[in-house]
């Protein structure tokens, strides 16, 4: 396995792409219609869906 | 990150959130109905349905709609007239005086092509009015906005010192983890985190976008003071001319003046938009984006000819495009439910937020819980 492989993951990676995503979200409507907005509603619905799976995956028991 | 750098993380992130916190919940709460507010009008009737224009039907001469207007307020005089770029309808906005505060304004609303007087409720009435003020200003005018911007500040750095103590809670722990088989409390302090993590992009842009909201009423005052003052010295010592020059007219100049733009509202003289010698056409675009950046023609109200087109500052602009991005109004319908969803979770956040506290220990238990990523002999307790 490779080195990299081996190194642990930042836990900021998640959060930084969700920045990123939010911004991109929020700029897209407002730059034009039509496939601006059907990106906003992609990005700002997959953060949504982020909550779901997290719920679903809920570690139930001890 | 060392013990101490993290406590002082965390004593920030506990003040800055337990101050702002039910201000926030109140924002979050009363913003919900208000991003849903033009379609709350058209259910309850408030907004009228505006029948389209029949084919081949001209809009009718402003001037005679201004005057249809005013005869529903006697002795009031007009102060705004605009346009809604959804149907075809205007408003005249009026008042006592040229300049009466938006409180005390009266609306009508009228067929852009019939000149029909639409029955429709007053923008300055009802619950959602309540609401509105309740979200903008506690009903207390300036202060109350000022206050409520300072809140979102503290938000915002609650969010930011939030993501520094993310970083070593979850630094053992896949993202999206949430541990509620354990004890009640450690549930509460996953669900705060995944829930945090998930809005942090859209809650920090709205809430910073709501504080300089709040700066609109200080920077219009510093707009007009600088740049129609500058307009205005020119006309110094001259009193305000009782009859004005055709609206109809004025608004043809603007917008052969400008002619890539479309009028979205005009100000009359003395309502603080336009100075005391002109009309203000105010002229946007007709992208998302460049609706919401206005142009200002500023029309001589006695020589109907153009003065000035003057460029907004930088920091009205900034003002300008903070709004959509507060409202959640410029992606259709959809974005407006998921504006609403993440409003929804971020009121989990504050809730849970508060929860926590409720439920918390000495500051020295809650950083060694950090440090160990929530897995303290407290992680196992029975709920």
């Amino acid at each position: 396995m490779s080195r990299a492989a081996n190194a642990p993951r930042s836990p900021f990676i998640a959060p930084a792409w969700i920045t990123i995503a939010s911004i991109v979200g929020l700029v897209s409507a407002l730059v034009g219609d039509g496939v601006f907005d059907a990106i906003s509603w992609l990005v700002f619905g997959s953060l949504v869906g982020l909550f779901i799976r997290a719920w679903i995956k809920r570690e139930r028991k001890r | 990150m060392q013990r101490s750098t993290l406590k002082a993380w965390f004593l920030v992130h506990k003040w800055t959130s337990l101050v702002c916190t039910v201000f926030l919940l109140l924002l979050c709460v009363t913003g919900l109905p208000l991003v849903f507010w033009e379609e709350i009008g058209h259910l309850t009737g408030a907004d009228p349905d505006v029948a389209p224009a029949a084919v081949g039907a001209q809009p009718q001469n402003l001037d005679d709609l201004v005057n249809q207007a005013l005869s529903q307020y006697p002795g009031d005089v007009p102060l705004f007239f605009g346009w809604d770029d959804h149907s075809p309808s205007v408003y005249v906005n009026t008042g006592a005086r040229p300049d009466t505060p938006p409180p005390e304004m009266n609306t009508a609303i009228l067929h852009q092509y019939t000149g029909e007087v639409l029955p429709a409720a007053q923008f300055n009435e009802g619950v959602m009015y309540f609401i509105y003020r309740l979200h903008t200003d506690v009903f207390v005018g300036l202060p109350g906005m000022l206050f409520l911007g300072a809140m979102a500040l503290l938000f915002a750095v609650a969010i930011v010192s939030g993501v520094v103590l993310y970083g070593p809670f979850m630094r053992k722990l896949s993202f999206g983890t949430l541990r509620t088989g354990r004890s009640r409390r450690l549930a509460w302090l996953d669900l705060h985190n995944v829930l945090g993590i998930v809005t942090l992009g859209w809650a920090f842009v709205v809430g910073i976008t709501g504080a300089i909201n709040t700066l609109a009423k200080p920077l219009e005052q510093a707009w007009q003071t600088e740049q129609l003052g500058e307009f205005a010295k020119r006309y110094e010592g001259r009193p305000r001319p009782a009859t004005f020059a055709s609206l109809d007219a004025a608004v043809a100049t603007a917008r052969a003046a400008e002619p890539g733009m479309t009028p979205a509202f005009v100000s009359f003289p003395g309502t603080g938009y336009s100075g005391d010698h002109h009309y203000g056409v105010f002229m946007h675009g007709n992208t998302p984006l460049t609706e919401r950046l206005y142009r200002p023609v500023l029309i001589d109200v006695e020589t109907g000819e153009v003065t000035a087109r003057p460029q907004l500052p930088g920091y009205m602009t900034t003002l300008l495009l903070s709004q959509p991005l507060h409202f959640g109004d410029y992606g259709g319908i959809v974005l407006k439910v998921l504006w609403a969803l993440l409003d929804l979770l971020t009121i989990a956040v504050l809730v849970s937020g508060l929860y926590l506290w409720f439920k918390r220990g000495s500051t020295e238990a809650r950083v060694t819980e950090i440090e160990r990523s929530g897995l303290t002999a407290e992680a196992g307790v029975a709920r």
